[in-house]
């Protein structure tokens, strides 16, 4: 029965995974792509870790995945925001679409 | 006692990844040896940069509403990935993408970093930058408010309450 369960939430992870992919070949900037490769991304993998943790149950492995999906979900967003930070400040402009930028005007009043 | 906290960190997580050990088994004793070093020199490598205020890790009302917290977090963050996952798949791609500045009350540096990490794991926000007096700027892919009293009820009216009473 676990293994049946584990096994139907590892290929809903895996299918997260894919989508989060999908979403950083279609949007359009770096921004909108860090949210499709951050949210479903770490959503997948953590799906993957507990379908793992329900196969195996409370063992060596186990125990593991339930330490990976810890720092997974601790390390994950702080890169997101390392990225997106760094690529604002490098200068990289949102789409010509988007609706507004305050962190541009910021940026501008401070200099 | 900064210090003493990481300390004890660092060796708990050390037998969660060396799990199956039993009292009497094989490389029981080696196992704890192995761990106190190394548990011993990370703690003085890095306690000066581990928390500020050690004494909250052991307050129990801080890991009762944790606990209360995990659900919600849990469920925007299921809510999010639809979210995305409508917008990545629509054919027209309905977003509407802008970076706003929200203001956060929250003031200790662990609980504005959970809030950050929060929002960006949840519906179609990410943090950008953070600046001294608790301005938040946000990714947003679909802005519904430029203003700032409005969008921070939005995006950070959902966590800070319980943050709160977490981290402060």
């Amino acid at each position: 029965m676990a293994d049946t369960v584990g096994i139907v939430v590892i290929t809903v992870g895996i299918a997260f995974d894919l989508f989060g992919c999908v979403g950083l070949v279609r949007f359009p900037d770096i921004y909108n792509r860090l949210q499709a490769a951050t949210k479903c991304v770490t959503l997948g993998t953590c799906f993957i870790l507990l379908g793992v943790l329900l196969v195996s149950g409370i063992s060596s492995t186990g125990v593991k995945a339930i330490l990976c999906l810890i720092f997974i979900l601790l390390t994950s967003p702080t890169a997101a925001h390392a990225l997106a930070r760094g690529a604002h400040l490098f200068g990289l402009k949102l789409w010509e679409q988007s609706v507004c930028d305050k962190y541009e005007e910021e940026k501008r009043e401070r200099r | 006692m900064r210090k003493l906290s990481l300390f004890v960190l660092s060796f708990i997580v050390w037998f969660l990844l060396a799990w199956p050990f039993r009292p009497g088994g094989g490389l029981y004793w080696q196992n704890i040896a192995v761990g106190g070093a190394v548990a011993l020199l990370v703690a003085f490598l890095f306690g000066e940069v581990f928390t500020e205020r050690p004494h909250r890790i052991f307050r129990i009302t801080s890991y009762f509403w944790l606990l209360c917290y995990i659900p919600i977090f849990f469920y925007y963050m299921v809510i999010a990935n639809f979210d995305v996952l409508y917008r990545l798949l629509h054919p027209k791609m309905p977003i509407n993408p802008g970076i706003v500045k929200v203001k956060t009350s929250l003031k200790s540096k662990s609980g504005i970093t959970a809030l950050c990490n929060s929002i960006t794991l949840t519906p179609g926000t990410l943090t950008v930058d953070l600046d001294d007096e608790g301005y938040l700027y946000i990714h947003w892919i679909n802005v519904r408010s430029q203003d700032v009293e409005e969008a921070s009820k939005i995006i950070v009216g959902r966590f800070e309450k319980i943050l709160k009473k977490i981290f402060e």
